[in-house]
């Protein structure tokens, strides 16, 4: 028979997260920890809206952009949290999740063969979209002593003359790792001078833990050659109302617009009005949800101390990531082994990319006492692995 | 930390010192000083527990009363208050905005024992004008707590 399949597609390896979905969701009594959405469920004002929306009859299509309060809205709030407007008339898109603004991000900027450079371990979608779209994915592997910065010298070594645009994942997941604004300082220089772009996806951006997040949209000549990506699914916890957005120079925005609107047409209508009032009256939602992962998060960094497990102290998003290289086995041996012998559940570090070997993501959505419960678990394992390392 | 702590002990007040301590990113002796600060201040006030009733053999009703009264000289409403919520079958009571002055929430082993004590004790007090009672048929949610449904964890268990 003939090949009827994509070459390209059939290329691009399944995430490592499915395999691993597979084999938890035939468990049935398995904790897990391996859940990368929040769990609170939408704050009921923001549900309400959309229902509201619904009962008006709001049910047909918005303009391809989005709708325009909502774009407003967005472009209010970068204003508010980064001190850096953007129009809402054309350079706002709201898009079906994050994701779908990952996709046509790069995309919209890409030529074949171009490089784009992606520091890893980081979300699975940036190096199957770069492939999609044509371009030649260059990893930058983050490291533990660097807390999983991304530093100037990494970038700069990264950087040949086919670099189009960078991929900046923080606050990260899995590693939970943060830039701050000298951080950003250090590789907004080298991203000048070689003149290339930034796709930084700051889904993450109102869950950070020491200081209030800073965008590399904030640093002098960076506003100009950034896709800015964020949405409602981390803040607000609304990942299945399935919807994000872009904010960018209008050359950018116009482009991905045309993607959108063919592929896509417009975001689910009634998620945008759910959407309008979150950025109205989320704040304090937003901010009771912050306080309750942080505690969470000394909760868990005390927990792995005491058992001695070695873990940089992440500062965002909900996720620890902590380092198993002592017990001499794979990520995906620990996390397997952990699976069948306690019953919970933790993804490989190796399904946000290869440099994620010797570690493993533990998502912290999930309420103290369940929290307390696994991590009683892991503490039995590690010390049965210990002793079995002794023998 | 004092909000944050306040927070916390609001929903759950039987949380381990160690614990309130590791969450809140500080040392076990400073959460001891500051609850025992709190509570010398009069601002936790209490630690209590709650119980949803329904669920037990022990038969309990309770009733919100509006009560509309004559402020008295001097004292505004606060004597007349005082004078209410001094009965043990008194568990809260309010000045209240709006169409009457104070709420007060009753609980009593039946029907009758509380509309006898709307009758007898509280209508019968000389600043009392009229009183309204309001059984309480059923609670779906007290302080924060929804007592009808359970925390399911419907998400997929791994997810990116």
């Amino acid at each position: 028979m003939r090949n009827l399949l994509s070459e390209k597609t059939v290329s691009l390896k399944p995430s490592g997260i499915r395999k691993f979905f597979d084999i938890v969701s035939e468990m049935d009594d398995a904790i897990s920890l391996g859940v990368g959405e929040p769990d609170f469920d939408t704050p009921w004002h923001i549900r309400d809206e959309g229902i509201y929306s619904l009962e008006k009859g709001r049910t047909f299509y918005t303009s391809n952009a989005g709708l325009k309060e909502l774009k407003e809205e967005i472009s209010l709030y970068t204003k508010r949290k980064q001190g850096v407007t953007y129009d809402p008339a054309n350079e706002v898109l709201v898009t079906v999740g994050g994701s779908e603004a990952i996709d046509i991000g790069l995309r919209a900027v890409v030529n074949p063969g171009d490089e784009v450079l992606i520091p890893q371990p980081s979300f699975v979608s940036y190096e199957p979209c770069a492939i999609m779209a044509g371009a030649v994915p260059v990893i930058i592997e983050l490291k533990a002593e660097n807390e999983f910065r991304l530093t100037a010298q990494e970038l700069e070594e990264a950087i040949t003359d086919k670099t189009k645009i960078l991929v900046l994942p923080f606050p990260n997941n899995p590693t939970g790792a943060i830039m701050e604004r000298s951080d950003l300082e250090a590789i907004a220089e080298v991203i000048r001078k070689h003149d290339i772009l930034v796709m930084s996806d700051e889904i993450y951006a109102e869950l950070t833990y020491k200081e209030k997040h800073i965008s590399i949209i904030e640093i002098e000549g960076m506003r100009e050659r950034t896709i800015l990506i964020n949405g409602f699914s981390k803040a607000y916890a609304m990942t299945g109302w399935r919807l994000g957005y872009a904010c960018g120079p209008k050359e950018i925005i116009e482009q991905m617009l045309k993607l959108h609107q063919f592929a896509i047409m417009c975001a689910p209508t009634t998620s945008q009005y759910a959407a309008v009032e979150a950025l109205r009256n989320g704040d304090e939602d937003v901010a009771e949800m912050r306080t309750a992962y942080n505690q969470r998060r000394r909760y868990l960094m005390h927990a792995f101390r005491e058992m001695g497990l070695e873990c940089f102290e992440p500062f965002g998003a909900f996720y620890v990531f902590p380092c198993i290289k002592e017990f001499g086995m794979t990520s995906e041996e620990f996390a397997n082994r952990f699976l069948a012998e306690e019953k919970v559940a933790v993804v490989p570090g190796t399904a946000f990319g290869d440099c994620g070997e010797g570690y493993l993501r533990i998502s912290y959505a999930y309420s103290l006492d369940n929290l307390k419960l696994a991590i009683g678990k892991l503490a039995h394992f590690v010390e049965k692995l210990r002793k079995e390392r002794q023998e | 930390m004092r909000e944050e702590l306040l927070a916390i002990v609001e929903r759950n007040s039987r949380i381990d010192l160690k614990e309130l301590a590791v969450i809140l990113g500080v040392e076990e002796v400073d959460v001891v000083n500051e609850l025992a600060a709190l509570e010398s201040e009069g601002i936790i006030c209490g630690y209590h527990t709650m119980i949803n009733w329904e669920k037990t053999s022990i038969e309990k009703v309770s009733a919100l009363i509006e009560v509309r009264v004559t402020p008295q000289r001097g004292q505004g409403f606060d004597s007349i208050a005082e004078r209410i919520y001094k009965y043990p079958e008194v568990t809260s009571v309010y000045l209240i905005s709006g169409g009457y002055d104070l709420l007060v929430s009753l609980e009593g082993k039946s029907l009758k024992e509380i509309s006898s004590f709307v009758s007898d004790k509280l209508s019968t007090l000389d600043s009392v004008l009229s009183t309204a009672t309001h059984f309480i048929l059923k609670k779906y949610k007290d302080h924060g707590t929804t007592m009808a449904k359970k925390y399911e964890d419907t998400r997929e268990k791994v997810t990116p």
